[in-house]
């Protein structure tokens, strides 16, 4: 079985792990795409502060997912700084106030309490649906992912190329160090070492081999589908599909409810941003 | 020949398998430009062969599918704006089939310039146009910053796709029988 698929899942025993895989992907895709929308600062922590309760109670270990977490601020960070070169002003164009806090007005890099705070906005956006995301990542089993995809509506046929994706991803991989190791040990330098266009020519001897069977393999498995008949029938049952619970239709519908509140607050703002500049 | 059905199952694998090994290819084969967000990625010569041999469905579904997986296991969440310009990226290419005809095996100097104009303005819709205009409009990020990841985007993508898949796509060209090939005895 694959079940160290992308990062670590593992049967925690917990309820997150029985709600229905439908149930979590419905719940981290409507939370994801309202927090997309809003600029709201104390709806980005609510959010922010039910996942990581939610991630509490997920028993998931901080050390497992300690590198991907790492990884992830380094690029927010990345990102905000860019922001601040690219646009110091941004924040006082949006809330329409200006309040010094280093620097002049006249000069390109000052910062104003309005930039800081729409930077701590973009921060919680890239952010909170992290732990949502672990938590989705770690308690589905990846083979009932697809049936979940197929459950909320999705074609059975995309749903397939899902779970093949998520099949082969670590058999690719595999192909991908043996080629690589391979290659490396004929003299082929693909490390930070070389210089640009080496690392690409490196990158290409690679790749020859790996797409070569890879796209023999897509013949393989497509002659074997079409043995057992795949795509005869309009329908198709899965064996990892789990019916709702009582407990999903409690999960959706406290994530309704949170949905309900933000679009609630766009009313309330009068936009997606919430000003706490105009009072 | 291939009859209906045994080409929507290929479809399937295809975009399956082709997901997989963008998601691989993303995860391992991408050098960092220095602009953040932004790297040269060798997937996108990949999905131009991609698209040139199962056309723009599955080229379309798999770099969605790809980049999305990738995007959540790096990133915490998908930025669903430039999966999805990914995604319509790939159709685009995709639609390159016709015109290409790889599987008849011959793929000439004309065929390979016209497909690399194709896919800079391909490529120059998606990266300068779609993705940053998604940026601003959902996610309401600075015009300046957006605008050079995608300008970034655009060059590192479209040289990917001129270098990388220029190469894939004339060897794969040569791995096929010629159309008209064979002659009949007299």
């Amino acid at each position: 079985m694959n079940n160290q698929l992308l990062i670590g899942y593992d049967d925690r025993h917990t309820f997150l792990n029985r709600l229905s895989g439908s149930t979590k992907l419905l719940c981290f895709v409507g939370l994801s795409i309202i927090g997309m929308m809003t600029y709201d600062t104390r709806y980005l922590i609510g959010i922010m502060i039910f996942s990581l309760i939610v991630f509490h109670f997920s028993k998931i270990k901080y050390r497992d997912v300690k590198f991907v977490v790492n990884v992830i601020i380094g690029f927010s960070v990345l990102n905000l700084v860019m922001v601040y070169v690219f646009a110091p002003h941004y924040g006082v164009s949006i809330y329409g106030t200006e309040h010094l806090l280093l620097g002049s007005a006249n000069h390109y890099f000052n910062l104003t309490t309005e930039q800081l705070f729409y930077e701590f906005n973009l921060l919680l956006k890239y952010t909170f649906a992290v732990p949502l995301a672990l938590i989705f990542l770690m308690t589905t089993n990846p083979s009932e992912f697809a049936a979940s995809l197929n459950k909320i509506g999705i074609s059975y046929r995309v749903s397939y190329s899902v779970a093949i994706a998520l099949r082969y991803i670590p058999d690719v991989q595999n192909d991908y160090r043996t080629i690589s190791l391979a290659q490396q040990a004929r003299g082929f330098e693909m490390s930070k070492k070389a210089n640009f266009m080496t690392r690409i020519r490196g990158g290409v001897q690679i790749l020859l081999p790996l797409i070569f069977s890879s796209l023999d393999r897509i013949e393989v498995i497509s002659q074997a589908m079409e043995l057992r008949r795949f795509g005869k029938g309009k329908k198709r049952t899965w064996y990892m599909a789990q019916k709702f619970q009582r407990n999903d239709y409690l999960a959706l519908a406290i994530v309704a409810l949170l949905i309900i509140i933000g679009i609630a607050l766009f009313k309330v703002n009068g936009g997606r941003f919430w000003n706490p500049f105009k009072i | 020949m291939q009859n209906k059905q045994s080409s929507s199952i290929r479809t399937v694998v295809a975009t399956g398998i082709g997901a997989a090994v963008i998601f691989v290819l993303m995860k391992f084969v991408a050098i960092p430009t220095g602009v953040p967000n932004t790297q040269f990625n060798v997937a996108e010569g990949f999905l131009a062969l991609l698209g040139a041999i199962f056309g723009p469905v599955a080229a379309g579904l798999a770099v969605f599918i790809g980049h999305a997986l990738n995007d959540f296991v790096t990133y915490g969440s998908p930025w669903w704006t430039w999966v999805v310009v990914d995604g319509l990226i790939g159709v685009a290419f995709g639609f390159a089939k016709n015109r290409l005809k790889i599987e008849d095996g011959v793929l000439g100097v004309g065929k390979l310039v016209w497909f690399n104009l194709y896919q800079i303005v391909v490529n120059f819709i998606g990266w300068v146009l779609l993705a940053p205009m998604g940026d601003i409009i959902i996610y309401h990020e600075p015009n300046t910053k957006v605008f050079l990841q995608g300008i970034v985007t655009w060059l590192v993508n479209s040289a990917s796709v001129a270098i990388i898949g220029t190469i894939l796509l004339v060897l794969y060209a040569r791995t096929r029988t010629q159309r008209g090939s064979l002659k009949k005895e007299r």
